[in-house]
């Protein structure tokens, strides 16, 4: 249980996805414009990151892994050189059923949610982390924690980073770094900021 | 041929994938921090971008347009995993130090923009060059700032010693900021700096502009 703790913490912020990592930059930057906008995408990432981590945590444990086949009656079988198009593949689809699931049952949160949901296929912190979970060895439930967990951190660093630049486009910054280039520079900050987390440890 | 020229040269400076149009950051950030990693990971994507190009470019009358995306995430996927294996195979320790950065070339914007925005509307050899030209245009960025990061960071290029730290009885006190995550965001901020400073159509209209100072008691 203290291990699972550990893991949550470490994975919002010590090993953020988006500050530590730098994985989903490209909706990072481009959603952070608004804070209400960085929240509906911040929920989507931790939903996506939810399902998809443990559903493909499964797949490696008891399709693609060395021996995994074992129970179908092929044990020297070795398919986890077909890892990556399988959880790409895996994430596209769980991106579809969700999308279709929820315009039909939850309505208020499709329209919530709505044009992040298809953005979030290309995002690299879902195929990201699915690759995290395969390096390090997550079984079951500790990917079912890292999949929350970094999409809360990721959510976090969204969010915060839109806070700021709400306040920041009242400033007045050198021409040739308005827009894109202060918002490097913010990150870059708010990068060294999360730093001081680092000797956290439960 | 002036074309194909340009579609291959145009990339790199005037409309570089990572300063102007903002893709493909991501690995762009992570694996700077040491030039032998960046190669390898320079050498990597162009690959992928210029065959997938070339590829998608060549079966595009064939793609129905509602599953194309998928069709070209498979092309992608499936390049990126041989050259994980070929990696795996011949450079294992430059691999190990990639980790998950090889994997994510397939989400990687540039590869999967270029299929969408040039492959898909051009001949297979000009879509080939645009894929070479894109990857060199990200390798300019990304070896420029792993070159500061790891000669001022640890004073060292490629592993050989350059500046000699103090340490080891040089002169050279390493600034080890540059080798932490947070750098290498000031370090892009600061090239789209210099970018925009020299090619002023790209500056970005500010949204508010500060009213000028008034003169004390003109103001009242």
């Amino acid at each position: 249980m203290e291990a699972l703790l550990s893991l949550f913490v470490r994975s919002i912020f010590i090993e953020n996805m988006a500050l530590a990592f730098f994985l989903g930059m490209c909706t990072f930057l481009a959603i952070s414009k608004k804070v209400d906008a960085a929240i509906g995408l911040g929920i989507a990432v931790i939903v996506v990151l939810g399902i998809t981590v443990p559903v493909n945590n499964l797949i490696y444990n008891y399709l693609l892994a060395d021996g995994a086949l074992a129970w179908a009656g092929y044990p020297d079988m070795d398919l986890s050189f077909l890892g990556l198009l399988s959880y790409i593949g895996v994430i596209a689809a769980i991106v579809q059923i969700m999308e279709m699931f929820l315009d039909k049952f939850i309505p208020s949160l499709y329209n919530a949610l709505g044009v992040f949901l298809p953005l979030i296929t290309v995002n690299c912190a879902i195929l990201g982390a699915a690759l995290f979970m395969v390096e390090r060895d997550y079984d079951f439930a500790e990917s079912v924690v890292f999949g929350i967990g970094s999409g809360v951190g990721w959510a976090l660093a969204v969010i915060a980073l839109a806070g700021i630049r709400e306040k920041l486009k009242y400033s007045d910054v050198p021409q040739g770094l308005q827009g894109l280039g202060i918002t490097f520079i913010t990150a870059g900050l708010m990068a060294l900021g999360f730093m001081s987390f680092g000797g956290i440890d439960i | 041929m002036t074309a194909i020229k340009e579609t291959l040269t145009g990339p790199i400076f005037k409309n570089n994938p990572i300063a102007l149009q903002i893709l493909g950051i991501c690995s762009a950030l992570a694996v700077t921090s040491s030039l032998q990693v960046t190669l390898v990971m320079c050498v990597a994507l162009t690959v992928v971008t210029a065959f997938s190009g070339m590829f998608i470019s060549s079966i595009r009358n064939q793609i129905p347009g509602s599953i194309r995306i998928i069709v070209q995430m498979v092309i992608i996927a499936s390049l990126v995993i041989v050259v994980d294996q070929f990696l795996k195979a011949y450079a294992f320790t430059i691999s190990k130090q990639l980790s998950v950065f090889v994997g994510l070339i397939i989400t990687n914007c540039i590869v999967m923009g270029r299929a969408e925005a040039f492959a898909m509307k051009n001949p297979p050899l000009a879509s080939f060059m645009d894929g070479i030209g894109n990857g060199l245009g990200y390798s300019v960025v990304l070896i420029s700032v792993a070159v500061i990061r790891e000669l001022f960071g640890s004073g060292k290029l490629m592993g050989f010693e350059i500046l000699p730290l103090v340490t080891e009885g040089g002169w050279y006190v390493p600034n080890g900021m540059l080798l932490l995550p947070p750098s290498a965001f000031f370090l892009i901020g600061g090239f789209i700096w210099v970018l925009r400073s020299v090619r002023t159509e790209q500056v970005e209209e500010p949204e508010f502009k500060l009213a000028k100072h008034t003169p004390v008691g003109e103001g009242v």
